[in-house]
């Protein structure tokens, strides 16, 4: 066995580079879109500060992209160095849509974003946009691959247990690429991240506002980001991706840990503004609930029922009884009493497999866990509840927060009066942060709340990691995050560097500090490039 | 569609085209950047040398990304095995990775000298150390690695990253950092001009030259000093797949049973050996063109031969040889072998299409002048 601290460990490591990665990932969904935006109004009006704007946009989404790429590189191989056993166990099914990411978006991304940016002189106008919409199809389709791979760890169709091979193996092919949970995590995800590009261009377009520099370039900018946001937000809150949440038992465990609903209620359920979950207790203190909101925003529906907490534990609990039976069978199996009785029978019980593994944790036989360890291993299945509860809630103010502001904003742009509301410039500025902890806490929600698997109802996480010892991935880690903290720190500084210099720092002479040349001296001068 | 034996050769091959296409391409954005502190003098010699590889590097280090994809989908059990167990060897190639992207993008940003010099050594590291560490692990191939995998198909790898470090490993390391620097040293011929050009044809000689001996005596080590391994019986080619059930033997003298049982096979030692000394005669004529063709083909060369020798093993293991594995026993289930066969069967021409056509777009020789007229636009 692999010990307990490898496996906190490799899952740490894997929480802080995913998350890390995920800082830069939906800027790059989101600016790719705006830029193919502002370059298509270019190239039908032909004027030339939209082609500005997609320069100096598309100079920071270089600093941006850079990062993500980086950052990216060690999702593609991650699997493989700490989550060795899970690449054996599910890579036949798992590894398809990450070999496919690579030959249909990521070739597509990575080709044309080189002449993306150095392009201009050699294509035609027409062949520039072209390549600027590639590059931004290519993200997102990279988005859609990777979240079919996610989607099928959430809930994973199309796949059968073969005892032979030890692993799981595709058996419908379909079912993974329309897997619904992917589905809605495709469309929120991508969602999320033009909402990300858009209040980047608006909170950056709002600061040369608030400065009264380069108007003519920043009203425009500000007015493409308001609208492209506002629809944006609205795709996010009305595709939010509770909706899969009523698919496959992991997403509905996901939901009761969301709303600390210990106990089924009756259709249509209360959704708990606020209380604080005690998990020891099972009950939600000082709960402040609004009646029939939450079953209709999870099932869609007025006479769906929300299952409890304590109703799912006594239903996995019955499942890892069956699952204890399922693993004597396997190991009957694998010994070589290949007799069709036996066969039979561990068919019966086989989708329960995954349930009895979660016992190995506290018994490596599995077949001689004790009552009490069979209770505490369904308790385990049920992630920390207030950590999903408020990670949700933070998630949904920043979504309804950004909401007020593109409304607010696209009304300003429609009206032609933002540049006189310094409030609303000024809520654009400090809301620069929203979209970011909302898909930090998102992706917590989503992917806390598949614990303690690491595919749902298949393979739980301590059976998934590599044999590697503490000190290898203490080692990692020290390295992986002091190498990141340096590069943020370094892009962070390019980031605001140019942000502050604005079109300014494109050299066409046509924008502020180039024409004020005593300030140009002082800021834009010779260390400026 | 293909029986299951027909199809887990086929994605044998695949594999290999994969790795030779990474090795073709980026092989050279390695090479270059391995180089360029050494050919570059001047600031903008090295903005120019950079900027030959600008619009392309990122393009061509997908290849590099899919083939770990692929890996994963089509030999998941390698893709597990080989990258937990070479954990630390895998992190340091990320790592000098790491610096590439960064270091494309935000060296020229700035014009402090410190800045760019710092990034023109990462870009260094980013391309000389895994040019370097690919070469070892394909060495260590040779020796098999100390890992063996239990009832449950969990592998435990019981050595060290310093284990890597075997004479044979780094001289397979060097056979790697001189094809690829050569391959690197063609390009920067082909796209460069002035002193830039004239120090790109020296290195260009030099790493051909070192190529050629490490290439020849890498070949004459494995004969003579090192065991290969045989597949005796026990695996069904077309059935479920099961590592532990095959028998092999530590028979194989130097890996050469292949070449003595197919001779057509001799044609990739030829071919890499060829290969090597058309790269030094393009160098030698001042020919880039010729250079590349040389280079590129003792990368075909090079990598065939190592593929062919180890066949059909792909991941031999030195302490349990039956835990090995092989293309027939370490591949993914009949039905994504097939699946995977069509997505590539359909997307790769259609990239070879877009990169050449990127590749035609951006082609012509940049100069100090190049840089010059356009400061901030280009890397």
């Amino acid at each position: 066995m692999i010990s307990e601290s490898v496996v906190d460990l490799s899952r740490l490591q894997f929480a802080i580079t995913a998350m890390y990665h995920f800082l830069f990932v939906p800027l790059t969904l989101g600016l790719a879109f705006l830029l193919a935006i502002m370059e298509s109004v270019y190239v039908m009006t032909g004027k030339q500060v939209y082609k500005d704007m997609v320069k100096f946009w598309g100079k920071l989404f270089g600093i941006n992209f850079a990062l993500g790429v980086t950052t990216g590189l060690t999702m593609e191989f991650q699997f493989g160095t700490n989550w060795a056993y899970y690449s054996h166990y599910v890579g036949d099914i798992f590894g398809a849509p990450l070999a496919i990411e690579g030959l249909m978006a990521f070739f597509l991304e990575s080709t044309f974003i080189g002449l993306f940016f150095f392009g201009w002189d050699r294509l035609s106008k027409v062949q520039h946009l072209a390549v600027t919409w590639l590059v931004a199809i290519g993200s997102n389709m990279s988005a859609l691959w990777i979240l079919i791979a996610n989607g099928w760890m959430q809930n994973p169709v199309g796949a059968e247990f073969n005892f032979e091979t030890m692993r799981m193996e595709l058996t419908d092919f379909g079912a993974l690429l329309f897997n619904p949970v992917a589905q809605v995590k495709f469309v929120h995800t991508v969602s999320a991240g033009y909402v990300t590009g858009a209040i980047f261009v608006l909170a950056i377009s709002s600061y040369y506002l608030l400065k009264k520099r380069d108007m003519a370039f920043a009203r425009r900018s500000f007015a493409i980001a308001a609208v492209f946001g506002l629809a944006s937000t609205i795709s996010v809150i009305l595709l939010g991706d509770e909706s899969g949440y009523e698919i496959g038992d992991v997403q509905k465990t996901k939901l009761a840990a969301i709303e600390a609903e210990w106990e089924t209620e009756p259709a249509p359920a209360a959704f708990t503004l606020f209380g604080l979950p005690n998990q020891q207790e099972q009950r939600t203190d000082y709960a402040v609930k609004i009646p029939y909101v939450m079953g209709i925003i999870a099932t869609r529906s007025l006479d769906k029922e929300v299952t409890g907490i304590k109703d799912l534990i006594a239903q996995h609990e019955v499942r890892i009884r069956n699952g204890m039976l399922a693993y004597g069978l396997l190991e009957q199996l694998r010994s070589g009493t290949k007799d069709a009785a036996t066969i039979a029978a561990f068919n019966v019980v086989k989708q329960d497999l995954g349930y009895g593994l979660l016992l190995k944790k506290y018994t490596p036989a599995v077949v001689d866990a004790s009552d009490e360890q069979i209770r505490q291993a369904s308790l385990d299945t049920i992630p920390h509840v207030a950590t999903m509860f408020w990670t949700f809630r933070a998630m949904v103010a920043s979504g309804f927060l950004m909401l007020l502001l593109f409304s607010l904003a696209a009304w300003a742009s429609i009206k032609r009066n933002a540049e006189n509301k310094p409030w609303l410039l000024r809520f654009a500025l400090y809301s620069l942060p929203l979209p970011w902890i909302a898909a930090q806490t998102g992706w917590i929600v989503a992917e806390h709340g598949r614990q303690p698997w690491s595919i749902a109802e298949v393979l739980p996480v301590h059976l998934s990691a590599s044999s590697l010892t503490p000190g290898d991935v203490w080692g990692s880690l020290a390295a992986l995050i002091t190498f990141y903290s340096v590069l943020l720190v370094i892009e962070m500084y390019l980031m605001i560097k140019f942000s502050r210099l604005g079109p300014s720092s494109l050299h066409t002479g046509r924008y502020h500090f180039e024409r004020d040349s005593a300030q140009a001296l002082t800021v834009s001068g010779a260390q400026h490039v | 569609m293909f029986d299951y034996e027909t199809l887990k050769l086929i994605w044998w091959v695949l594999i290999g085209v994969l790795l030779i296409g990474f090795a073709l391409t980026d092989g050279f954005d390695m090479g270059a950047m391995a180089l360029m502190p050494f050919v570059g003098k001047t600031d903008n010699e090295r903005r120019v040398a950079i900027n030959t590889i600008a619009p392309h590097w990122d393009g061509n280090q997908v290849w590099f990304i899919t083939a770990g994809g692929a890996l994963f989908a089509a030999w998941p059990m390698v893709y597990a095995v080989a990258f937990s167990g070479l954990y630390w060897a895998m992190l340091a190639v990320l790592f000098a990775l790491f610096c590439r992207p960064v270091g494309f993008d935000y060296r020229s940003k700035l014009e402090n000298q410190q800045w760019r010099s710092a990034w023109d050594w990462a870009l260094f590291v980013g391309g000389a150390a895994p040019a370097l560490l690919f070469g070892v692990a394909f060495g260590n191939l040779f020796l098999g690695l100390p890992f063996r995998l239990d009832e449950l198909l969990r592998s435990t790898y019981e050595g060290s990253f310093f284990g890597l470090l075997h004479p044979f490993a780094l001289l397979a390391g060097v056979v790697s950092l001189s094809m690829l620097s050569a391959h690197g040293g063609a390009w920067l011929m082909l796209r460069t001009d002035a002193a830039l050009h004239a120090r790109a044809r020296i290195a260009t000689r030099l790493c051909s030259l070192v190529y050629l001996a490490a290439f020849a005596a890498a070949g004459l080590w494995l004969a003579t000093g090192i065991t290969g391994m045989t597949l005796v019986g026990g695996i069904e080619l077309g059935g479920a797949i099961n590592p532990l059930a095959k028998q092999v033997s530590a028979t194989n003298a130097g890996w050469m049973g292949n070449y003595a049982t197919y001779p057509l096979m001799r044609i990739a030692p030829l071919l890499g050996l060829a290969g090597g000394l058309i790269a030094l005669l393009g160098a030698q004529l001042n020919r880039g063109a010729l250079a590349f063709i040389g280079s590129s083909l003792a990368i075909v060369g090079t990598i065939c031969t190592a593929g062919f020798a180890l066949f059909p093993f792909v991941f031999p293991s030195s302490i349990d040889p039956a835990s090995s594995l092989t293309l027939w026993d370490a591949a993914s289930s009949h039905k994504t072998l097939g699946i995977m066969l069509v997505v590539v069967g359909i997307f790769v021409p259609l990239i070879l299409a877009y990169t050449l056509w990127c590749y035609t777009r951006m082609w012509g020789r940049l100069t100090d002048q190049s840089i010059e007229a356009n400061p901030h636009g280009l890397y």
